[in-house]
């Protein structure tokens, strides 16, 4: 019952979320300083992180193939097939649940304990519209993120397999140009638009609807990570089944 | 003017607001105070249509709270200064950002009446060179004023105040009591402030609502409440021994 009365309060939340807007002059600026902190700010641990784990899902394809009957341009396919279905749109989501997702819940939890959402609904203000909506817009640029992890993983796998001596240059490059499906790409921005929703909301959930003090502020941001990585492993699972077999 | 008809509020099944019914008046600088527990905070955020209340009713100037439409609220809010406890400035904008926030959310000023309007209120809070200041370069003290500010900068027709003065010296308490007051009496606003504060009392209660475990045990004014018998009264005014020693001088006189 009680999980019954959270997952209500959730979708209550998103139906608020889109009630009653902000002055659009306001919540511009708050998209414009979201999409900093959200997007802009992630850049550089997606990008650290993409180019060595591209790298590393090659070296470990490359001392995986011992049959000399393999083809060496599989390395290049194997290393493109993980990063665009599952290194790029599950595995760096998950990250940001850990980055985004405590930034966003820790921030709106501290505005919870010092009153400062009840300043803004006191105001008559519509908190969850001017503090959820805009990290829900901000974050629709998320396949952006994504696509540069796409590509720096790759990038990095090539990297590895030539300066590791594991293929040639020419052997990676058709190795990511071979039976390549196009909507490989649609179906990995499609979980990633359905990921950014979750870690806008979910994150948000928890910071809004937080009690306490300063300690809950960090319970609750443990305890989105744990939900938002959850939900979206599990919708990750649900989206598979549904777009791919 | 803001009436009270026996207001109810439970939390978990336990009754923290048991039937209070009071007014506060326009012009007025009205103060709720109580023990700590008394239920004051519960009791302003039901005011403010932070908290429903399961029973009774709230009237802004004749308007019951809960019979207004959504858009109704949010226009009699806009009509509402809060300061907080702790002051709840926004921790990502500057102090003039905060003063400037009401304007630019309710408000088609432009940007130079805006910045013109702010500079007025941070001059009437005494506060001149502060304008870029984040709050975390706030004092306390600067930090309510700032509050103040906010409240203010709209011309709301009511003002409320929970606990202005905690954590905060005994000089820069008055001097914060003062403005709220003068601004009270300046822009004829309804006043109405959370306090356990006995100095704000003497200085500052034109009307004085005494809670008591969620129920109200005695209204008055601040020169009343030196003469009241009433037992709950003078437990909490004369529990310090500052306070004894004034009862004392003051029945000394009488005589």
């Amino acid at each position: 019952m009680k999980y019954l009365h959270y997952i209500g309060t959730y979708f209550l939340m998103i139906v608020e979320m889109f009630r009653k807007p902000t002055k659009w002059s306001v919540m511009k600026q708050l998209i414009l300083k979201d999409i900093d902190d959200l997007i802009i700010g992630s850049l550089g641990i997606v990008a650290f992180i993409s180019f060595f784990v591209g790298g590393v899902v090659t070296i470990q394809t490359a001392l995986n193939i011992s049959n000399p009957l393999i083809p060496k341009y599989l390395v290049g396919f194997a290393t493109r097939q993980s990063v665009i279905l599952e290194f790029a749109p599950t595995f760096i989501s998950i990250i940001m649940a850990g980055k985004v997702g405590s930034f966003i819940t820790s921030s709106i939890g501290t505005m919870r304990v010092t009153e400062q959402i009840d300043a803004l609904e006191v105001m008559g203000i519509n908190s969850l519209n001017y503090l959820v909506f805009p990290k829900f817009i901000s974050l629709l640029l998320y396949p952006f993120v994504i696509s540069i992890a796409m590509f720096l993983g790759i990038l990095g796998g090539m990297a590895a397999c030539v300066y590791g001596g594991f293929s040639s240059l020419s052997d990676y490059i058709i190795g990511i140009q071979t039976d390549f499906i196009p909507f490989h790409i649609t179906y990995a921005f499609i979980k990633t638009t359905i990921f950014a929703f979750v870690l806008a909301t979910i994150p948000s959930y928890h910071g809004y609807y937080m009690t306490g003090g300063a300690l809950e502020v960090g319970k609750a941001s443990t305890t989105s990570f744990v939900w938002t990585s959850v939900v979206i492993i599990l919708l990750n699972y649900i989206l598979t089944q549904m777009l791919l077999s | 003017m803001i009436e009270v008809k026996n207001i109810h509020k439970s939390f978990s099944g336990v009754e923290v607001l048991k039937g209070i019914s009071t007014s506060f008046e326009k012009g007025k600088t009205n103060l709720i105070i109580g023990q700590s527990g008394s239920g004051k905070t519960v009791f302003i955020k039901c005011l403010l249509g932070l908290f429903d209340y399961e029973e009774g009713c709230i009237a802004y100037d004749g308007k019951v709270f809960s019979e207004l439409s959504e858009d109704q609220k949010r226009n009699l809010r806009a009509e509402i200064g809060m300061v907080f406890q702790g002051s709840a400035l926004f921790d990502s904008m500057t102090i003039a950002q905060n003063v400037m926030f009401p304007l630019k959310m309710f408000t088609k000023q432009s940007r130079s009446e805006m910045e013109d309007r702010v500079d007025f209120v941070l001059k009437r809070v005494n506060l001149i060179d502060a304008h870029n200041k984040m709050p975390s370069e706030a004092s306390g003290g600067m930090q309510k004023r700032v509050a103040i500010a906010r409240a203010i900068v709209n011309n709301p027709k009511y003002l409320f105040c929970d606990e202005p003065n905690s954590g905060l010296d005994p000089k820069t308490s008055i001097i914060i009591d003062n403005l709220i007051q003068e601004i009270t009496d300046e822009y004829n606003i309804t006043t109405v402030i959370n306090s356990h504060d006995m100095n704000s009392v003497m200085e500052i209660g034109e009307k004085i609502v005494f809670l008591k475990d969620g129920l109200k045990a005695w209204e008055g004014s601040k020169d009343t409440i030196f003469k009241t018998d009433n037992e709950v009264v003078t437990d909490f005014v004369y529990s310090s021994e500052l306070m004894k020693k004034v009862r004392q001088m003051y029945i000394e006189e009488k005589q």
